[in-house]
């Protein structure tokens, strides 16, 4: 039962089957970026390499890295959290909704800040609450996590069809989409707010009583009842973290593209999932930390910007994406047998 | 073993209630056209649930069932056309391969590297999907070119009756086939060695280990059963609907598994009845088919659902607190 926090017990790395080496997981991450990033620049070197391929990036990048943050969250406990694509929809309606009823006729296109910060407020609070209904059900009805959370995700999806009745809602205020377009001395804010976050809740995790807490509790349940940490409390609210940074994720997912519909980011789920195992989070609980997460993104979103330039199809990257997970499941389970 | 255990008995109860209540609301819902269109409705998400039950009784869950069901499909209806075949059983036995083989894969996955069934099924069923689309094309086969043979199978109906008006409905004869599958189903669940061992991992893995069943072989079992099952039902479902979309059945793995849980059976394993899947399949497919008869908007439909789905393992939960296995 018991997890050692050992680095060879269930990180996940290519290179670590290439070099069959026990090193830290997160240093061979960095290796397998570095990689990915030559050889794609070996394929492609005037496209990869470009300015503006990076700057895309840049744009795109965070939305993922946030949800696979959030995923690596709910599995630290042991959990998995499968509606952080709605909650991520849901927010990004709601805002828009809102704008919708503050703007009126005019057209929210025309709101100034204050409207955007309430937006903003509105988008964050519906994630907490709909990661507080998660934790409710989990921990207080102790309905299995995988099985709550396939039932909320469907709750949150069909409430944005609700809201909107179908298609997308369209026009968001300038202010919103400089969440997602804007940059704050050349480097994009999505960008930046993804470094902030990751520093954040990096310091949460490894320097804070809550996160220590969080990982005894997915390591090693008995011990940490006896330790007296309040199970169902703690569970509640890495839900409701889950359900707030899931949240922030579709408010620049909306904001990037300027629109928000129910069933935007649906391969998201996989690849959230996927990077957070890759990520060297353990899905049965007690390990993970946001750098691997980070670092996995990273590496993942310079083999699809690659794949991208080299004509795949974008069929065959969701293979690839499914492919990778299988593999990394593969090489895990022979490192953790390896290391006994 | 009794028909009626008192779980199924309860869900017969809910049955029985929700019938009544929404034929107050609409008494349009007791017209036997409504009732032999829900029966039809039945038959595909029926057939995939048998295989869910499987796995869930086994302790997993499978959310890539939908993607072999496409598979299985697809490629059966295209060869099909490519090579003018028309015929019937063949290609039923080819998308149920081809479904079995699929869940091959998924059994060695999880069986060898003793993975979480939830992320192993992920993983594939986004590699079958990438791979179908992304090789096998991303047309639809229409009705124009759809073989006879599978059309002429889907339209087939046991009973026919004339409405006043003079045009005509009837039973599909693919409930037949349905409830033949859940009979061998429950048979093979609760008189065979095998089926008694699906139950023994899902209830203890280790404990079916060491009374030795061959564990391995019980994976097998249940995951190609479910495959296999699923692509039987796909191409079923392309029969009746005369249509062979790759892009099919998206977002339908939760339906199904609402149902299975519906029917209650239980995520940790070791507790599902055939009988109780079926009734399941039937309350989910009614509340859903009867939310325009009863004025609800569709936009409501996956709200219904999840709701649904939040309160049946609600309280399985609690059933399961009260007396473990």
């Amino acid at each position: 039962m018991s997890q050692t926090n050992t680095p060879q017990s269930g990180g996940g790395s290519l290179k670590g089957a290439i070099l069959r080496a026990g090193g830290h997981t997160n240093v061979q991450l960095g290796v397998i970026c570095l990689l990915i990033l030559v050889s794609m620049t070996a394929a492609r070197p005037q496209m990869f390499l470009s300015a503006y391929n990076f700057e895309s990036m840049a744009f795109f990048m965070p939305e993922l890295g946030i949800l696979s943050v959030a995923m690596m969250i709910a599995m630290l406990t042991g959990g998995i959290d499968l509606s952080i694509v709605g909650v991520a929809n849901l927010a990004g309606i709601t805002a828009g909704t809102v704008f919708g009823y503050v703007a009126g006729e005019a057209g929210a296109g025309s709101l100034g800040v204050a409207p955007v910060i309430l937006g903003v407020g509105v988008g964050l609070l519906v994630g907490v609450l709909a990661g507080l209904l998660n934790g409710l059900l989990i921990s207080g009805l102790k309905i299995t996590p995988i099985l709550a959370t396939l039932g909320t995700g469907q709750v949150y999806i069909g409430l944005c069809l609700v809201l909107t009745g179908g298609p997308a809602i369209v026009g968001f205020p300038s202010g919103w989409t400089w969440l997602g377009n804007g940059k704050i001395a050349s480097i994009p804010v999505p960008l930046l707010l993804f470094v902030v976050l990751c520093v954040g809740l990096s310091l949460l995790l490894s320097r804070t009583s809550f996160g220590l807490r969080l990982k005894l509790i997915g390591s090693n349940p008995k011990a940490a009842m006896y330790t007296g940490i309040e199970r169902g409390r703690m569970i509640i609210w890495s839900y409701m973290l889950t359900g707030g940074l899931a949240a922030m994720a579709g408010i620049l997912l909306s904001a990037r593209i300027n629109a928000a519909k129910s069933d935007y980011g649906a391969s998201y789920l996989l690849q959230a999932v996927l990077i957070a195992v890759l990520g060297g989070t353990n899905p049965t609980g007690g390990k993970g930390n946001v750098l691997g997460v980070a670092l996995a993104v990273i590496s993942l979103t310079l083999l699809s910007s690659g794949f991208q330039m080299m004509r795949v199809s974008n069929h065959l990257i969701d293979f690839v994406w499914g492919a990778f997970l299988i593999a990394v499941i593969a090489i895990n389970s022979f490192r953790g047998r390896k290391a006994g | 073993m009794k028909l009626f255990g008192s779980a199924d008995a309860i869900i017969a109860l809910i049955l029985v209630v929700a019938m009544i209540l929404i034929g107050l609301i609409n008494p349009a819902f007791w017209q036997l056209s409504n009732i032999f269109s829900l029966l039809k409705s039945n038959v595909v998400i029926g057939l995939m649930a048998l295989g869910v039950l499987l796995v869930m009784i086994s302790g997993g869950i499978d959310v890539s069932f939908t993607a072999f069901a496409v598979a299985g499909m697809y490629l059966v209806v295209r060869v099909m056309v490519a090579i003018d075949y028309d015929g019937v059983i063949l290609p039923f036995l080819a998308a149920s391969l081809i479904g079995g083989l699929l869940g091959l894969m998924n059994a060695g996955i999880i069986h060898k590297f003793s993975m979480i069934p939830l992320i192993v099924t992920l993983g594939t069923a986004s590699v079958v999907r990438g791979l179908l689309l992304g090789l096998a094309g991303t047309s639809n086969v229409n009705i124009n070119q759809m073989p006879d043979a599978l059309i002429a199978l889907g339209r087939t109906d046991i009973v026919t009756l004339e409405r006043a008006n003079g045009s005509t409905f009837g039973l599909t004869a693919m409930i037949v086939l349905y409830l033949a599958v859940a009979v061998i189903m429950h048979l093979v669940l609760t008189r065979t060695m095998i089926g008694r061992s699906v139950y023994a991992y899902g209830a203890d893995a280790e404990a079916a280990k060491r009374v030795g069943f061959n564990t391995g072989r019980t994976m097998i079992f249940v995951y190609c059963t479910a495959g296999a099952l699923a692509g039987f039902a796909g191409l079923l479902h392309s029969s009746m609907i005369w249509l062979a979309n790759p892009r099919d059945f998206v977002g339908l793995e939760l339906d199904v598994i609402a149902a299975v849980v519906l029917g209650g059976a239980s995520i940790f394993g070791g507790r599902g009845t055939v009988l109780g899947t079926v009734l399941g399949v039937f309350i989910l497919v009614m509340i859903q088919n009867s939310l325009i008869l009863m004025g609800i908007d569709t936009t409501w439909q996956r709200v219904v659902v999840g709701g649904m789905l939040i309160v049946a393992v609600a309280v399985t939960a609690l059933r399961d607190r009260r007396a473990p296995v």
